[in-house]
């Protein structure tokens, strides 16, 4: 384990060298696999932020994807905005409906929480269906592409690279949250909330910025699927999508951006890796999901809050540098 | 001088009258206790200082700042600082990140500044973590730094709370039943390091406190209550050898 720390920017770069590479080797189909696996790694994250570091059940957050892929569709092709003069308004939509969701539920702790959540994201779909300017239940399509200077994005690859930057972005956004006194607020009031109200965190100011902060990546990842699809329909922003949003992170491991990444693979790949298999898939997928949770319920890469070995136990004195405690 | 004044405080739940008119003050550098039975409103008068109760009467002040209508965390930032008396640790965190929870309130760092790490933000945290090992270093627990709270010995966790609590740099501290669970040598250690808060950060101290033995050591100042309302107080020496006090609390208990 310390090796890996040591050789943690190493493997990082290999890591992101491999990415960049990939789109060379693989053929078109794992293309996409890979463009969705990134997707989720995105949408992961940003739930991460509050299921993970806050400890607020969120069982609605597709409704924020959905917010930033209407956001983006709506401005490129009613009003014809340039896909990046979007984003800024996707994410200010976004903390809108973040403080939207949040502010009711702040006195409620989980499954009452959850319930409420869920009914924002089904409220958030249903409008997608019956509301014109979100072109109903066929949804809006013709969705131009985004222009970097003169060149058109277009190709599979062009939005592998596009996506590929937004998680790594979101990566290094979750990380720095997770590491600065607003990331440790969230996680003292994820461990108990009395206690950190009592610390002097304004649990309500913080908790609003953490519906937010995720509500923000969680559009961005929203605006991004709108230009890379060109067509968007409420079938997207579904309660089943929320769940396997959900389902990445938990599988992952709570708060651990590690975890969260290998999570939205396995969702991703699981699936298709099984479509050999055909009619048994969503069987095997589902008991190695249950067998998984049984024997890890922490999740495949946990977060770390404390001291790997025993042994710093007895020769603390004459340390003076903490080990570096990942979260 | 006064650092905290209680004026007829009157909390009500329903048609249970929890404190009744209480009036109290806790002079500035003094370690002070409120004792009395079982349910006789104690940690609903710590509830209502620190925020966590809303008062149906009276008023609180501490050092001219008015503490009622105010939320806890507010009350937090304002200088009061308190345990609870069943531990409320972040049980999985480590030591580290458990007192520096504290320093929360005295920084202000934003979102931006965690995400462009500005300079202001790495010096903060650079102070927040200073801060965390001074009271880590101060109540006694250094060697158990990385490791998660719930792993920690039981009588080292309450010494936690109290690290956590200084760590946001109080006026005065509250300290919940800082005795409750420990044994003979842990008591003679709080005792010594109630004192060091006192002496060495000039924290003043009030608490609520069963062990009659640890009171009469450290308390300069003792307010006994009983269903709420005030029945007696002044010195260990004065209140001990108060009727009202001997039958309301010492006389139902073996406690000397």
């Amino acid at each position: 384990m310390k090796k890996f720390m040591k050789n943690k920017k190493q493997s990082l770069s290999l890591l992101i060298i491999v990415m960049l590479v990939l789109p060379f080797v693989l053929n078109i189909y794992w293309l996409d696999v890979l463009t969705f696996v990134l997707f989720y790694v995105v949408l992961a994250q940003g739930l991460n932020i509050v299921v993970g570091y806050t400890g607020l059940l969120d069982l609605g957050y597709a409704a924020f994807f959905a917010v930033g892929a209407y956001t983006t569709a709506i401005l490129m092709t009613t009003f014809h905005w340039s896909f990046w003069l979007t984003l800024p308004v996707a994410f200010l939509f976004a903390v809108v409906a973040g403080v939207i969701v949040g502010a009711p539920t702040l006195r409620l702790r989980s499954d009452y929480l959850a319930i409420v959540t869920l009914g924002f994201g089904e409220i958030v779909r249903i409008l997608a269906i019956n509301l014109e300017i979100t072109g109903s239940a066929s949804g809006i399509y013709g969705i131009p592409r985004p222009t970097i200077g003169s060149y058109v994005l277009s190709t599979q690859k062009d939005f592998y690279y596009l996506i590929l930057v937004v998680a790594i972005l979101s990566i290094i956004i979750v990380y720095r949250l997770g590491n600065s006194r607003i990331g440790r607020a969230w996680v003292y009031i994820r461990e108990d909330e009395d206690a950190a109200e009592a610390m002097g965190i304004n649990r309500i100011r913080l908790k609003l910025l953490s519906y937010a902060s995720g509500a923000v990546i969680g559009s961005f990842a929203g605006s991004v699927f709108a230009v890379k699809m060109t067509a968007i329909a409420p079938l997207s922003f579904s309660f089943q999508q929320s769940v396997m949003i959900l389902l990445a992170v938990v599988l992952g491991g709570l708060g651990s951006i590690r975890g969260v990444v290998v999570g939205a693979a396995l969702v991703i790949v699981l699936p298709e890796i099984l479509r050999g298999v055909d009619d048994w898939r969503h069987l095997i997928f589902g008991v190695s999901l249950i067998v998984m949770m049984v024997f890890r319920p922490q999740g495949i890469w946990p977060a770390k809050h404390e001291a790997d070995d025993e042994d710093d136990l007895e020769e603390d004195e004459s340390k003076d540098k903490k080990q570096s405690v990942p979260v | 001088m006064s650092i905290l004044t209680v004026k007829n405080l009157k909390l009500q739940f329903g048609g249970l009258l929890a404190v009744d008119d209480l009036s109290f003050t806790v002079e500035k550098n003094s370690i002070s206790s409120i004792i009395g039975p079982n349910g006789a409103g104690k940690t609903s008068v710590f509830n209502m200082i620190t925020g966590f109760y809303r008062p149906t009467g009276g008023e609180i002040i501490l050092d001219g700042d008015s503490l009622i209508n105010k939320k806890p965390s507010k009350i937090t930032s304002l200088g009061m600082a308190r345990t609870f008396q069943n531990l409320r640790l972040f049980p999985n965190l480590s030591v580290l990140d458990n007192v520096k929870s504290g320093m929360h309130c005295r920084t202000k760092q934003t979102v931006w500044g965690a995400l462009f790490r500005t300079k202001n933000q790495k010096t903060e945290e650079q102070l927040i973590e200073e801060v965390a090992r001074e009271c880590i270093d101060f109540v006694g627990i250094r060697k158990y730094t990385n490791r998660a709270a719930k792993n920690l010995p039981y009588g080292e966790q309450r010494y936690l709370e109290i690290a956590r609590a200084l760590a946001t740099k109080p006026k005065i501290i509250l300290l919940d039943e800082p005795a409750a669970g420990l044994n003979f040598e842990e008591k003679q250690y709080l005792i010594n390091l109630i004192r060091r808060i006192r002496d060495e950060f000039n924290i003043t101290v009030l608490m609520i406190e069963h062990d009659m033995a640890l009171i009469k050591q450290i308390s300069e100042h003792i307010t006994v209550i009983d269903y709420g309302c005030k029945i007696a107080e002044g010195t260990p020496h004065e209140v001990l050898q108060d009727e009202k006090v001997i039958e309301a609390y010492l006389g139902k208990e073996d406690a000397v």
